[in-house]
């Protein structure tokens, strides 16, 4: 298939889609379908004003901050839980029930240790993405490579040279499989932290419209929602090419050209 | 020395116990204020008032019969669509994009939606909840029909099978281990959502049960309510992953595993 005929089979059906519901909606009557035009219109004046600096980017912040702390204190712990057998039986059932709790339930939990500021935000999205990434690191520590662990130890590798060049490494494919899960359950948390108590953010903002039946404006928030769920899976699809490059590499060696 | 089946079992149980004994501890020397984090006794104490209340177990009963009806619903689509979806390679190359799309747009962007269509409503919940569960399912059915083996599909051609004889003997069998691994993250998912739904919409069930117990300073019984909300996590968990190991008995993968 040419590049151009690629281009246009993946946008054929996006375009067409949106193309149905700007011709659909356009002269649409009912007040909670309001047409696509309002739709954009709302959101160009919405979003691309002051509420970009005042809501957006302090979300996403919050949203990476959290991130960044949960990928912290997962990688730490997963390491040291995967590497030992004995301490891995002991908090097994312990995990299992900590990661089986509904993530949006700890916001009432932070509420109440934390208030509603800024703090309670980052904790509740960063103890939802702990578990995640806690457990994908034990699971690709557990299974390093023995061969390389022989390896290491007959040439006398050990402390943080082995950490980095051994464990980290071995686990990253499944480290950054736990990032990408954790990144899904953090916007989810980002929103309702900000539905549920707060006078600032996009989840609070959409909230307001929809309580203030201000559609189109409404509208672009979902909108907005979604478009930015895409652009950061795009992001981390990026990042992941970057950072496992070489596991890609290898794993295409390891299959034999095709 | 690797520890054996049983003295993981204990391992396990001690580790479990000595999670609860923690828990109970912290607050009582007053490491953290026991308004913040109630002793374990106290949590088991309101856990076993709640079970004794018809209230918990309408609220209970309300968030399973959403997670339930949503997950059919989302599997129901999921493998019919995606069956769809999969076996034509042309309809597979002109939607990936959009599923792409559509799939890491978070369902509680659709919040306001549900609230504004349906209220406080079943249908609310079960918007949320099949939204986001769907794709799951989904995604995993069609990279399962795209793993159908060429030669089998060839040679159930030689052999005369119909259109549905290929799909019930050849695509089913190499999707269904996809399939249920896209039921088991969907039920996960599900119950995910239902909570939510309950607890920023305030639909009936646990999730609005942990909203009122905490703006009405309900302290133990907030987290007696959150226990149960994670026990009802590991159950869905667990028999989920039964029903897997049930459908997939024949599956070599599952063959291997068994003792």
């Amino acid at each position: 298939m040419t590049a151009a005929r690629r281009v246009l089979v993946a946008v054929g059906l996006p375009v067409a889609l949106l193309a149905l519901w700007w011709v659909a909606s356009a002269d649409s009557q009912s007040f909670y379908l309001p047409p696509l035009r309002q739709i954009l219109e709302a959101f160009a004046d919405v979003w691309l004003g002051p509420r970009l600096v005042d809501d957006v980017l302090p979300s996403l912040a919050r949203l990476l901050a959290g991130l960044a702390l949960a990928a912290v204190a997962g990688v730490a712990l997963g390491v040291v839980v995967g590497g030992s057998l004995r301490l891995r039986a002991a908090l097994e059932p312990v995990l299992e029930f900590l990661r089986a709790i509904p993530p949006p339930v700890l916001v009432p939990i932070f509420i109440l240790v934390a208030g509603i500021g800024t703090t309670m935000k980052v904790l509740v999205i960063s103890s939802g993405c702990l578990w995640p990434i806690l457990l994908n690191t034990v699971e690709g520590v557990r299974a390093r490579d023995e061969v390389l662990e022989d390896t290491c130890r007959a040439y006398g590798i050990r402390g943080p040279a082995r950490l980095r060049h051994l464990v980290l490494r071995a686990a990253s494919p499944q480290i950054v499989t736990g990032l990408r899960q954790a990144l899904a359950i953090g916007i989810i948390l980002m929103v309702i932290s900000e539905m549920f108590a707060a006078s600032s953010g996009l989840g609070f903002t959409i909230i307001q419209f929809q309580r203030g039946f201000a559609i189109p404006e409404m509208w672009s928030g979902i909108l907005l929602l979604g478009l930015l769920g895409v652009v950061l899976s795009l992001g981390f699809r990026g990042l992941e090419r970057w950072v496992l490059g070489w596991y890609h590499g290898l794993r295409r060696a390891q299959r034999g050209p095709s | 020395m690797r520890p054996g089946r049983r003295q993981r079992w204990w391992l396990g149980a001690s580790g479990l116990l000595g999670f609860l004994l923690l828990l109970e501890l912290v607050p009582r020397a007053g490491l953290v204020p026991d308004r913040y984090l109630p002793p374990t006794s106290r949590i088991a104490g309101a856990l076993a008032d709640e079970l004794g209340e018809p209230a918990f177990w309408r609220a209970l009963g309300d968030t399973l019969q959403g997670w339930a009806v949503g997950l059919a619903l989302a599997v129901g689509a999921g493998v019919g669509l995606g069956l769809l979806v999969g076996s034509v390679p042309a309809l597979r190359a002109a939607t990936s994009s959009t599923i792409e799309f559509l799939r890491p747009i978070p369902s509680v962007a659709l919040i306001p939606l549900a609230v504004l269509l349906f209220g406080t409503d079943l249908r609310s919940k079960l918007l949320l909840v099949v939204y986001a569960s769907f794709w799951q399912v989904l995604v995993q059915v069609v990279a399962g029909v795209r793993d159908v083996d060429p030669v089998a599909m060839d040679t159930a051609h030689s052999y005369g099978l119909g259109r549905w004889g290929r799909i019930r003997h050849v695509v089913w069998p190499t999707a269904l281990p996809y399939a249920m691994t896209g039921f088991r993250l969907a039920a996960a998912v599900a119950l995910i959502l239902a909570i939510t739904a309950e607890l920023i919409i305030g639909s009936p069930g646990l999730g609005r049960e942990i909203a009122v117990a905490q703006t009405s300073g309900a302290v133990p019984a907030m987290y007696a309510l959150v226990v149960v909300a994670g026990l009802l996590g590991v159950g869905v968990n667990l028999a989920a992953r039964a029903l897997e190991r049930q459908v997939l008995a024949w599956h070599p993968a599952t063959r291997r595993e068994a003792p």
